[in-house]
């Protein structure tokens, strides 16, 4: 999924701003205008102010053990208790900061590695790109989930922060690979030739001229690996390998597993953490579609806010007229394909060349 | 030719980095996990398995990082990856080897489903923009925000628990004897079902969102209008103009979530204790089974990369392009 996300964000080759200019205050507002990218951010803020108060409002403590045992939900005890009369709904909120944390980390993380490599690569070009995307590729084909449960099962101690690095570690070579297509295709605009030709030194050209005209790419890719990384955090502490005395949404699915909550048919252990997965990945998923019609005029509605499409009837892309529901503002998500031009990830060899 | 040469110099550069990789991870840890092994198993292991253990994770402190590194290529060429500790005294190679079949399967019959029927449904719904068929995109969104896992937790939770149609868990029934005769194939089957489909559902998802994202692309190209001003049935433009051209980028794009699949494919074994390389990882995982881990991450990485080859020799038969240099 998240590779999808990354590729209609590097599949507009002129959102990145050709002119160069940074966007207006008019434009950011459009940005937040976006419904996708207003329930997005909505959910996200709903879980990140969860992850800073969840453990003052969690209404026991996620560890302690009560006397009952198995409970299916209840005023007591809204999500229902485990096995050993834990309560579901603390662990979950208790939980949500070390998902968020681990997210987040490892998502600055590989997006510094993914833009030191992906604009080295894409501007020195020549031996040093050569290499650099040799590395990126070998890392893109190696099977990321083995190898961080490889790593993380021979260290000892595995904090939040360990894991996060090592995700950072396997999850850059995506981002580092589209950013690299990218500042290939602006190294050559004009304005860069005229920043070279006033004599500006090769870093002030990638700091000041190329980055910026990156952001919404760089964005893309952050939001890409947050979601990579929450999956990856959760898919270690659901199979044992992080830490399970802290408590995250993989752990609560850990002792779920471990303690036959499917047998039982105690499905409020399991079920409360998948939907809080799947709600945060989606309004992750959401925030990136926001990022694509923002960065790409032909993507955006011109009703804006409203979310109503006008569609033209003929060969050429249609889109329906997808009405918001309350259930399904990625209805219209598919929108971001129309400006996808026919992208071949598997053929290194026709990305322009220097 | 000159093209595929590329790709597998590329692969071959690769398998080198993951071996690489696998023999530099003990070597880097804190600490002596093997070390406690070895001790643990003391007096049960012949010394033949010691020297083997100590050149894969560099135990022998005399010998240089180099000399490790020798040590380690020689005893990999000679297919000996070590003994597992969850299996005592099996060697990994053949709990491996044991495995990997079942993967292979579940992973070749759900990729090969999912494909025939993401790429059919996006073929469909990228022509028919519009119809009723939009609606399952979202669908399709949600679905793929959702972890393999869980909803293989859920299947089971539904399929296994609340209506018992499907075992929740193994590969064939405990009282058969693996065999190629129709009661043991017909049980693995019956096992694999649920796995299966929980495989297929979350992986068809992205074969439909990517295969119509191409419709749509490629249904706005001039050959297409062209096609369809001719005169040419409808039926022979969707397929023979317009789907055609747009099934490449899909093909390539699933050579590089391949290893995205794999792993999802790992978590799903893991769930419903289906014999496969999967769940071997997960009991080496449990058991601080540093071999077989290694030993599995390996093999799972090597096949991969034969995966991704194959996809590019498909790639080079359905694109002119790439053979143009030839």
């Amino acid at each position: 999924m998240a590779a999808t996300i990354a590729e209609a964000a590097v599949a507009d080759p002129a959102g990145t701003g050709p002119d160069g200019t940074p966007a207006s205050g008019r434009r950011r507002l459009r940005f937040l205008r976006g419904r996708k990218t207003v329930v997005g951010l909505g959910i996200l803020a709903f879980f990140v102010v969860i992850a800073v108060v969840g453990p003052w409002i969690a209404p026991y403590d996620p560890d302690t053990m009560g006397d009952q045992l198995l409970q299916p939900p209840s005023g007591a005890h809204w999500f229902g208790t485990t096995q050993t009369g834990q309560d579901v709904l603390s662990q979950i909120l208790v939980g949500t900061r070390g998902v968020l944390v681990v997210g987040f980390v490892a998502g600055i993380l590989a997006t510094l590695l993914s833009v030191l490599i992906g604009v080295s690569a894409g501007f020195l070009g020549g031996t040093a790109d050569e290499l650099l995307s040799l590395l990126s590729n070998v890392f893109l084909v190696i099977p990321g989930l083995p190898l961080i449960i490889i790593i993380a099962s021979f260290v000892s101690d595995t904090g939040d922060l360990l894991i996060a690095a090592v995700i950072a570690l396997t999850s850059w070579a995506w981002g580092a690979r589209v950013l690299r297509a990218q500042t290939l295709s602006l190294r050559r605009r004009d304005y860069v030739e005229a920043a070279r030709a006033t004599g500006e030194s090769t870093w002030r050209i990638i700091f000041f001229e190329v980055l910026p005209n990156l952001t919404a790419v760089i964005a893309s890719g952050f939001v890409s690996t947050v979601i990579f990384a929450i999956l990856s955090e959760i898919t270690l502490a659901f199979i044992g390998v992080a830490d399970i005395s802290d408590w995250n949404w993989g752990t609560v699915l850990f002792w779920a597993q471990s303690n036959q909550a499917l047998a039982q048919g105690a499905w409020w252990w399991f079920v409360p953490a998948g939907l809080c997965i799947a709600l945060l990945g989606m309004s992750l998923a959401l925030i990136n579609f926001g990022i694509d019609e923002f960065v790409n005029p032909r993507l955006r509605t011109e009703t804006g806010a409203s979310g109503k499409v006008r569609m033209r009837v003929g060969f050429t892309p249609v889109v329906h007229a997808s009405e918001p529901r309350a259930s399904g503002p990625t209805a219209s998500e598919p929108r971001a394909s129309l400006a996808r031009p026919p992208l071949a990830p598997g053929t290194h060899d026709k990305e322009p060349r220097p | 030719m000159k093209y595929l040469l590329q790709r597998l110099a590329f692969y071959l550069v690769t398998a080198w980095a993951a071996i690489t990789i696998n023999f530099l991870i003990p070597r880097m840890m804190p600490g002596d996990p093997v070390q406690a092994l070895l001790s643990r198993f003391q007096g049960q292991l012949d010394t033949g398995a010691i020297d083997s253990l100590k050149a894969l994770f560099g135990l022998d402190q005399h010998r240089s990082l180099w000399q490790q590194y020798t040590d380690y290529w020689a005893h990999l060429l000679d297919g000996d990856l070590g003994l597992s500790f969850t299996f005592f005294p099996t060697p990994v190679g053949e709990v491996i080897a044991q495995s990997l079949p079942w993967t292979l399967a579940l992973v070749g019959i759900t990729t090969l489903i999912s494909f025939l029927l993401g790429t059919g449904i996006g073929v469909l719904t990228g022509w028919r923009r519009g119809s009723w068929m939009d609606g399952l995109l979202p669908v399709t969104t949600f679905i793929s925000a959702i972890p393999y896992f869980w909803l293989g937790l859920i299947a089971i939770a539904l399929f296994a628990v609340k209506w018992p149609v499907f075992p929740a868990a193994g590969g064939y029934d405990g009282s058969l004897v693996p065999a190629f005769d129709w009661p043991f194939i017909s049980s693995a089957l019956y096992h694999g079902a649920l796995p299966g489909l929980t495989i297929v559902l979350s992986a068809v998802a992205g074969w439909i969102l990517g295969m119509r994202n191409m419709m749509v692309t490629v249904s706005s190209e001039d050959y297409v209008m062209v096609a369809q001003a001719k005169g040419l049935s409808e039926r022979r433009v969707m397929f023979g103009y317009a789907a055609r051209n747009a099934i490449l980028p899909n093909i390539s794009g699933f050579a590089l979530s391949l290893g995205f699949i794999v792993g999802g494919t790992l978590l799903v074994e893991m769930v419903f204790s289906y014999p496969g390389i999967g769940y071997q990882l997960f009991q080496a995982v449990g058991a601080k089974d540093y071999p077989l881990m290694q030993g599995v991450f390996l093999i799972i990485t090597l096949s991969v990369l034969a995966a991704n080859l194959l996809a590019d020799i498909l790639y080079m038969a359905l694109d002119p392009r790439t053979r143009r240099e030839a």
